[in-house]
């Protein structure tokens, strides 16, 4: 246990770029663009005189809400703390992939492979803590970072209506933040489930490609599909192969994207609305998903790929 | 007799050449033993299926474990430095030692920290920030730190100076090496390691050639300087090789009869490196 807590700590160390300061400055640039847009608006504002914005609708803010307006104004900023999480929750995917894709790779180009391979570590572990770590980590970091720019984002807000003389901290409370949190923290697992086919499928391309990992992870996939098309086309039946590109070369590529088990379809059946997003994004519409099939098969199929790579890490060396 | 590796008919065969060919050999505990042969002889094949990073066909039984099998186990008595520069370019030293004390049951920490307070390294230093010589210094320290029985070395002084060259050696023989280590290594810069070898293996083609200790290869091996007049005698004793040196010729026997030998003139115990290349005659021709 504590040769794996070292190894998850290894892998932290190798990619603190990636898991640490990638949603630290992609949460500070969106933060920076947000007080560029609102000075800019200031400035602008005061040069035109329109003020109407904040000095006629704005002071109903000062009286005490009823029921119905708090809870919508709670929504509104609860919304505001996952928007910031979604946009740093992309980055992660691509982070993520990419990671995967030289998880295994990476040190036998390298050739610090010998160096690992010297030290009495066992490969089923290595490979394990690297899935442990883009799976459960480095969403954890993003969660955390997601949180806190949109936490920085409402104070944000807040101030620049406080020097219009609109008091909105008593709104502040409003808002969800533990709620929110423990909605992105208790979604992990199920990323982290849900990202397995594509984990288990980077990570053997990474341990199996001698040159040009990505190359073989996107490409094989995708020329299966084309031919599938073809042979469709050749039979005559004009049937798509749509599953093949959903289930098959979008789990194994794109399942490390958080969130991507959510889908325009269930957005649908939720009631599309605004008023049910966030619903939509609860932890219970969320956990659905672990009642179709496909969820499970998919992560089954992520193991037995990850049973693979961890074969392969065993016996490729540095040649 | 305790063996650290028992190797019987060794092979390995890559697309179309054989890197291993039927090979066998003994290295008993407490030995130096040199592994040497030309480029593309099977050296490093020979110590990967050792350190269970390759398969093969034949027996191997390295501390009286099977490589292929049971390599977790093994490498918590083994130890390898495969040429410079195999660590990881992103670490840090103070990361690197924290990683090995924690993660390997026999690495003394006091021990690498002492040897790396010999060096200029800095904690917070990335290896990328280091010199060959300094990565090799470090990798060295974390090895030596490390109570294992059996110590491989693949090229370990590769593209150092002379001066990095020298203190590896001096360092292994002075705070490492004991009776109860052995330590395998391979290496073409032969005249640095000769006078710390206890044994000599030559490998060629993936076959074992020479397999003697040191004291053997002297009593077996001698170099004799004769003048043109007695060239002709000495050319009927089947020499190993001859070359030319101001006017004479040295020649280089093959257990011949010592008697005669002194009779052509002064007998020396020939150095590895001539000894290498008069077995080696021929390989890349």
């Amino acid at each position: 246990m504590k040769t794996f807590y070292w190894l998850v700590k290894r892998e932290f160390w190798e990619h603190r770029g990636g898991f640490l300061w990638t949603p630290v400055i992609t949460g500070g640039v969106f933060l920076l663009l947000n007080l560029m847009g609102i000075v800019a608006s200031e400035v602008i504002g005061s040069q035109h005189g329109f003020h109407f914005m904040f000095n006629n609708n704005i002071h109903i803010l000062d009286h005490a809400l009823n029921s119905d307006d708090a809870a919508r104004a709670g929504a509104l900023m609860d919304m505001m703390m996952y928007s910031t999480t979604m946009i740093i929750s992309i980055v992660l995917g691509f982070v993520v992939f990419f990671y995967c894709l030289g998880a295994l790779y990476d040190d036998r180009r390298d050739r610090s492979l010998l160096f690992w391979k010297s030290l009495p570590l066992s490969d089923s572990a290595t490979v394990l803590s690297k899935v442990v770590a883009g799976t459960l980590l480095a969403p954890l970091i993003a969660v955390v970072c997601g949180v806190i720019t949109g936490i920085a984002m409402l104070l944000l807000f807040t101030i620049t209506l406080s020097f219009h003389g609109v008091g909105a901290w008593h709104l502040l409370v409003y808002a969800h933040p533990f709620q929110v949190i423990a909605n992105l923290v208790g979604s992990i697992p199920l990323y982290a489930l849900w990202a397995l086919p594509s984990v288990g499928w980077l990570l053997l391309c990474s341990a199996w490609a001698r040159s040009k990992p990505f190359l073989w992870a996107a490409v094989l996939p995708v020329a299966v599909g084309m031919m599938l098309g073809w042979f469709n086309l050749m039979d005559g039946s004009f049937m798509g192969n749509g599953w093949y590109w959903r289930d098959v070369c979008g789990r194994i590529l794109l399942s490390v994207f958080p969130g991507s088990w959510l889908g325009p379809d269930n957005f649908r059946t939720m009631g599309s609305g605004a008023e049910h997003t966030l619903d939509f994004l609860g932890l219970g519409n969320a956990y659905s998903v672990m009642s179709t099939p496909g969820f499970w098969i998919g992560a089954l199929a992520g193991l037995a790929l990850l049973a693979g790579a961890i074969w392969l890490r065993r016996w490729r060396d540095d040649t | 007799m305790n063996a650290v590796v028992t190797a019987s008919g060794l092979s390995k065969r890559y697309k179309n050449t054989a890197a291993l060919d039927n090979a066998s050999f003994r290295i008993e505990a407490g030995r130096i033993v040199g592994l040497i042969g030309p480029n593309g002889a099977g050296k490093t094949t020979a110590l990967k299926a050792i350190l269970g990073l390759t398969d093969f066909q034949g027996e191997l039984s390295v501390l009286g474990l099977d490589p292929r099998k049971q390599r977790n186990k093994l490498m918590e008595q083994v130890c390898f430095i495969a040429d410079v520069a195999v660590l990881p370019r992103w670490i840090r030293v103070n990361e690197v030692v924290d990683f090995v004390a924690n993660i390997h049951p026999r690495f003394d920490r006091k021990k690498c920290e002492a040897f790396l307070a010999r060096t200029k390294l800095t904690p917070n230093q990335r290896v990328k920030q280091m010199s060959k010589g300094m990565i090799v210094q470090l990798h060295l320290a974390l090895v030596m730190a490390i109570d294992a029985r059996l110590l491989v070395l693949d090229e370990p002084t590769l593209g150092l100076d002379i001066l990095y060259r020298k203190q590896f050696y001096q360092n292994l023989l002075e705070d490492y090496f004991d009776e109860n280590k052995t330590i395998i290594v391979t290496t073409h810069q032969v005249e640095e390691v000769e006078h710390i070898l206890t044994d000599l293996m030559f490998i060629r083609d993936g076959r074992i050639v020479l397999d003697a200790d040191m004291d053997a290869v002297g009593e077996r091996f001698a170099e004799v300087m004769v003048g043109a007049d007695k060239a002709a005698e000495a050319r009927q004793l089947k020499p190993l090789d001859e070359r030319q040196v101001f006017g004479k010729s040295i020649f280089l026997f093959d257990g011949a009869d010592r008697a005669r030998l002194e009779a052509l003139g002064e007998i020396r115990r020939p150095s590895v490196s001539d000894l290498f290349v008069a077995t080696m005659k021929g390989t890349y021709a």
